[in-house]
């Protein structure tokens, strides 16, 4: 007799992607705006982002509930954090404080797939990319999401340390302005709207600098 | 008379239906130094006297934020405070957490005095030996609290507990049916000249006093040093104006303030206050 299987699952795939970069001073962190459950749209109009310190930016793409939850979490531990040690976290430390609270949820996860972004002590920019139960690393850029697929080439094929791309590169921070990769990413979301039918409304692009927190929006095809 | 016999114990009454340990307990808030609040229609403020044990060493934190809309002002065991205030901290950010809406100040000091009152009915525990000040924003307007060791609670205007609090309670008493409309700046200004008279003589500066506001629009915070000794500066010259018009203590006092003050602007403005109470006639 084979194993009985649930009828009725707790998550749910809400779709969309989301792309970080990090600059020599700067980090571009952005996700589309589309909220779909199966094949239908459920809005086209949903935040992904979540400011999570004053230099620490999250998108995360799975199933929005859990993402939900574990943005309240994190943000309450960051007031806590604040109260005990008088200052804001910095992203070096929300970013191991998230790969453990996924981990706690070891064997129920959340269904989140994350990608953080913000300036490290130092000012420079930081990335770090996670997968659902917290294994995490720091990176020079990174996606996530339904769409995760159609963009990592291309952010590979722009952004990777060309000499030699055949060893194992250390994909440091990018050399581009911080408006050229603003455009990078605008072109890789309309790249990945044609194809991938999850993503798509809007991007939504934060960009954090030593100026502070600078939120914008592009169109994208809504079919 | 018979207070020893029945004063072990926090779980043994006294004939005469009395708690004693409750009571001592109430007595450590008094051996604090002083904190003070005072609460207007908008703003609430806490100030406190801060004194260093010895030179050498920094003094002890009295005002602590509870959230953006609460803050806490001790006098007592501090010890006690620190643990009461991460309490209230916690209690802030597990309702925010499950109603995304700021905790209702009065619904805070319910739990605080029944957390009290929990260790004034179990023999293995004691009494919290500390009286706090809390001060908050909520829908219903601007609040002020006293909550006691003994698990009592009550709503004030204005209030000061700790040592030497009798004299800030006097000044208050005086001047307190005016708080409610009164200006921020008033308020603050009012909030050191009670802590003036409980440091009674010793003079005002702002190394021996922490000030804190809460107000529509304004999370809690604590004032820093500069701010709050050009605050003392700006009302002591003044005060120092009103009394006798001693031109070279006024002139000292106001080239004192054109130095600390951050620009011309600020001692200008400050001279132009003090010809505008009829003090000294002083050409900038």
């Amino acid at each position: 007799m084979t194993k009985q299987h649930a009828n009725w699952s707790p998550y749910d795939n809400n779709g969309g992607s989301c792309v970080a970069i990090a600059g020599s001073d700067y980090c571009v962190i952005a996700a589309d705006t589309r909220m779909s459950t199966g094949y239908n749209i459920l809005t086209r109009d949903y935040s992904k982002i979540s400011h999570l310190a004053e230099k620490c930016v999250m998108a995360s793409s799975g199933f929005q509930a859990d993402v939900k939850a574990l943005q309240k979490v994190l943000s309450a531990r960051h007031l806590t954090y604040q109260h005990q040690h008088n200052k804001q976290m910095s992203c070096p430390a929300m970013a191991q404080l998230l790969s453990n609270t996924l981990y706690y949820k070891r064997f129920f996860p959340y269904y989140s797939f994350n990608v953080l972004g913000g300036l490290d002590s130092e000012g420079k920019g930081c990335v770090f990319t996670y997968d659902a139960v917290g294994s995490y690393e720091r990176v020079g850029y990174s996606s996530q999401g339904s769409g995760s697929t159609l963009i990592m080439p291309f952010l590979d094929n722009q952004l990777k340390s060309p000499s030699p791309l055949l060893l194992p590169a250390q994909d440091a921070v990018t050399p581009l302005s911080e408006t050229e990769a603003v455009d990078l990413v605008k072109t890789v979301f309309a790249s990945a709207t044609e194809r991938d039918i999850y993503t798509g409304d809007k991007v939504e692009i934060v960009i954090l600098n030593a100026s502070g927190i600078h939120r914008d929006f592009m169109d994208l095809r809504k079919d | 008379m018979f207070r020893n016999q029945y004063d072990t114990d926090v779980t043994t009454w006294s004939p005469a239906g009395r708690l004693f340990q409750v009571e001592y307990a109430m007595e450590a808030v008094k051996q604090g130094s002083a904190a003070i609040g005072l609460r207007s229609k908008t703003h609430v403020v806490l100030a406190c006297v801060n004194k260093a044990n010895s030179e050498l060493s920094s003094h002890q934190k009295k005002i602590f934020k509870v959230d953006d809309h609460i803050g806490v002002a001790i006098a007592g065991l501090t010890a006690d405070g620190r643990v009461l205030s991460r309490y209230m901290r916690s209690e802030c950010i597990n309702y925010n957490y499950t109603y995304e809406s700021p905790l209702p100040v009065g619904r805070l000091v319910v739990q605080l005095a029944d957390k009290a009152q929990v260790c004034t009915q179990r023999s293995w525990k004691r009494p919290y030996g500390v009286g706090l000040l809390v001060a908050g924003l909520d829908e219903s307007g601007a609040h002020l609290y006293y909550n006691c060791p003994s698990g009592n609670y009550f709503e004030y205007q204005a209030f000061a507990i700790g040592s030497r609090s009798q004299a800030a309670k006097t000044y208050l008493e005086r001047k307190f049916n005016n708080f409610t409309a009164s200006s921020r700046e008033d308020l603050i200004k009012d909030a050191l000249i009670a802590t003036r008279e409980s440091l009674q003589g010793e003079k005002l500066r702002s190394s021996v006093c922490t000030i804190a506001v809460v107000g529509v629009g304004e999370p809690f915070h604590i004032l820093d040093q500069e701010t709050v000794q050009q605050l003392i500066d700006t009302f002591e010259i003044v005060r120092e104006e009103e009394t006798a018009p001693a031109e070279p203590e006024a002139a000292a006092e106001q080239d004192a303030a054109t130095d600390q003050a951050s620009g011309a602007d600020q001692g200008g403005a400050g001279n132009q206050g003090g010809a505008d109470q009829g003090g000294s006639p002083m050409d900038i």
